[in-house]
């Protein structure tokens, strides 16, 4: 039950520097999410924080004290592996005892913190049982059992549902958001590469990116203003279209020609500096809607569909061979569209500008 | 006929023959035996199928019978007899054997061998495999420590021949004494003490072996578990006894018992050191002095290792089978 502070925190190997400036504060309760494209360095900024990385740079504080040099055991953290990490030659009880009898707790106080945490985990009847006759996802919970006993400061998690199959993931994700319910006191860092537990679980998502934060904010503060391109393509599934234009209409509202001949109003305000400014429109496929009108933002042929029931994926051929296809997502069923030309538009308040990358927004 | 031509007709005899076995056995089965026609054909060929495995087998059962199991057999039945081979005299050389002093002495020293050198050999190679495992020079250390298991049993003796030399110019016990100013003494005919000088040898061949294995097991230990047992605050100690020493408790259990086999079976150390001297004598060496000279004795000798070492072989099988699971 803690804060949690970087500033400017550092990984270096040798002389290549993989995570640099991290500056974020945790506030205790809340469960913040690191997410980003493999490599990003986000499992590694959660192992600093753990103590099984070196933090070559910067410091972190847990409840105001920093802790770069202590040893992860006194740092009052609990950590659960993607792999689970169980210990495979002891019961589910002595995996969830060993932490307390390695601090030489008595024989009553491991028991009734290894009861609690079963009864929380539903874990009583598994108890005497070795981790090889548990399933994936009773596994991950004796993993989540062994972090509860301890009643840490931090809660870690480094990707832990993604050994589990595509049901049991939904399962533990709604699980371990319970979890964090019944818990609301307790921080967690929790680590994923997959958006939607990102958006269902987090208070607050880190976008980590190039060695370094790219945004932090509420899941729809990232999904609404997404403060440049790469934030704006990796939330939100199918990611968002990017189509380049200039402006040429300034003010409260901003007119851009687009490249492939349409043009798109935004509610995005600009001054006449920014004037024939190259920018690229965002515009995220559920945004974007069929249209007959003349003022399209976008006319393609329809390549390729992906029919859903619910919505249709559209894939329109790319101008150029190898380029991005443009995607829209209609509600129902659009089947007769395939091979057809298409004429999209948008809401104005839904689209986004970007000029060198970085959203008109945040300049 | 010259010898290359010789080879390559003795391989395509001896391919042919295997070929020609199998194929023709799996005709007359098929053709002659089981036929699948006629009114019995479903049965037939339901029985073929279960006789074909044994049809292959047999060749490997029957060289393994003849090789092996005849032998024991063999063994057992000479074990029966005096020494010249003619007259049946029961479980006598038995009877003899444990009747008399050096043969007692010779068990308590295997005894004593069998406890030693298994559980120093492991241990040491597993500390060997612990610390040399993070280090930048640790292979290097591993390839010395290593290279006794590349040299033979005589060999070896030799080398620790220079080592417990009674002359303090060779020997480096006896030289360490001199520059004490103690009078030099022969290390291998201190009574007692000499078994675990000898044993000593035989340790520090296999602890190479010890280490290799070990070391491979170590490093499949899943890293996390480690790193999980970190921040539960064990420290190195508890990681090393309480999560990876279990972990690879089974690759343990196999490495002494293959040490625990050959230790029973070693019998040059002490040959070419002692000769069985000085109450050093163990099965295998005490064996030695009967050969050629009581058959009858010495076969009663080699079958009593035997069932010394049955036990621990068929303990080290399973093992290593639950290994491979």
């Amino acid at each position: 039950m803690a804060d949690l502070k970087l500033s400017d925190v550092e990984k270096a190997y040798g002389e290549v520097k993989v995570l640099s400036d991290v500056n974020l504060d945790i506030k205790q309760g809340e469960l913040v999410v690191f997410v980003g494209p493999s490599g990003c360095g986000k499992s590694t900024l959660l192992r600093m924080i753990a103590g099984l990385e070196k933090i070559t740079g910067g410091t972190l504080e847990i409840d105001g004290m920093v802790v770069n040099d202590i040893p992860p055991a006194q740092r009052g953290i609990a950590m659960v592996f993607q792999s689970y990490a169980l210990y495979p030659h002891m019961t589910v009880r002595d995996n969830m005892a060993f932490a307390l009898k390695i601090a030489k707790k008595s024989k009553s106080e491991i028991d009734e913190a290894v009861n609690r945490a079963a009864e929380i985990l539903q874990l009583g009847p598994y108890l005497d049982r070795l981790p090889k006759a548990l399933s994936g996802g009773q596994r991950q919970r004796v993993a989540i059992g062994r972090s509860i006993v301890r009643d840490p400061k931090v809660y870690l998690f480094d990707e832990p549902l993604s050994n589990l199959d595509a049901a049991l993931r939904v399962a533990t994700r709604i699980e371990i958001a319970k979890l964090k319910e019944s818990m609301p006191n307790s921080t967690m860092v929790y680590v994923t590469h997959d958006q939607v537990e990102a958006m269902t679980l987090a208070s607050r998502i880190v976008v980590l990116a190039g060695g370094g934060i790219a945004q932090v904010g509420t899941p729809l503060e990232l999904y609404e203003r997404p403060n440049g391109e790469f934030v704006a393509q990796f939330i939100g599934s199918p990611a968002m279209n990017l189509l380049s234009g200039e402006v040429v209409e300034t003010g409260a509202q901003t007119r851009v020609k687009l490249d492939g001949g349409g043009v798109a109003t935004a509610n995005i305000p600009t001054t006449d500096a920014d004037m024939g400014l190259k920018v690229n429109l965002g515009a995220r496929p559920e945004d974007l809607i069929a249209s007959d009108d003349d003022d399209y933002l976008y006319q393609g042929e329809v390549d390729l569909i992906e029919a859903l029931g619910e919505l249709t994926v559209l894939y329109f051929k790319p101008d150029a061979p190898g380029a991005d296809p443009v995607l829209a997502k209609l509600a129902g069923t659009h089947a007769e569209l395939r091979g057809k030309t298409v004429k999209l538009k948008a809401d104005p308040a839904r689209l986004h500008l970007f000029h060198n990358k970085v959203s008109l927004l945040y300049r | 006929m010259s010898p290359v031509l010789q080879g390559l007709l003795t391989i395509i005899i001896g391919v042919g023959g295997c070929v020609g076995y199998f194929y023709a056995s799996n005709i007359i089965l098929d053709k002659v035996i089981f036929p699948a026609r006629g009114p019995q054909a479903g049965r037939n060929i339901n029985r073929a199928n279960k006789v074909r495995p044994w049809l292959f087998l047999f060749p490997a059962m029957f060289a393994l019978g003849l090789y092996l199991v005849y032998p024991v057999v063999g063994s057992f039945y000479r074990s029966l007899f005096d020494r010249l081979g003619n007259n049946f005299i029961g479980l006598d050389n038995y009877i003899n054997l444990f009747a008399e002093e050096a043969f007692r002495t010779a068990v308590f020293n295997n005894l004593l061998w069998v406890l030693v050198v298994p559980a120093m050999a492991t241990f040491l190679g597993l500390l060997v495999a612990q610390l040399t495992d993070r280090l930048v020079w640790g292979n290097f250390a591993k390839s010395l420590i290593f290279m006794p298991m590349a040299i033979s049993f005589v060999g070896a003796s030799l080398i620790w021949k220079f080592v417990y030399s009674a002359n303090p110019d060779i020997g480096i016990i006896n030289s360490i004494r001199d520059s004490m100013g103690l009078e030099a003494l022969d290390p291998l005919q201190v009574p007692f003490w000499n078994n675990f000088f000898l044993m000593f040898i035989l340790v520090w061949i296999q602890t190479g072996f010890a280490m290799v294995i070990l070391s491979a097991a170590l490093r499949g230990i899943p890293e996390e578990t480690i790193e999980a047992a970190i921040i539960d605050g064990a420290n190195p100690f508890q990681v090393f006894f309480q999560i990876k020493v279990p972990q690879i408790m089974g690759t343990i259990v196999v490495v002494w018992t293959t040490i625990t086999i050959l230790v029973l079976k070693v019998f040059d150390i002490v040959y070419t050191m002692t000769g069985g001297n000085f109450d050093t004598d163990i099965l295998p060496s005490y064996m030695m002095s009967f050969m050629f000279r009581d058959d009858g004795r010495a076969t009663a000798v080699a079958f009593v290792i035997m069932l010394l070492v049955l036990p621990v072989m068929i303990w080290n099988i399973r093992q290593a089978r639950k290994e491979m699971r």
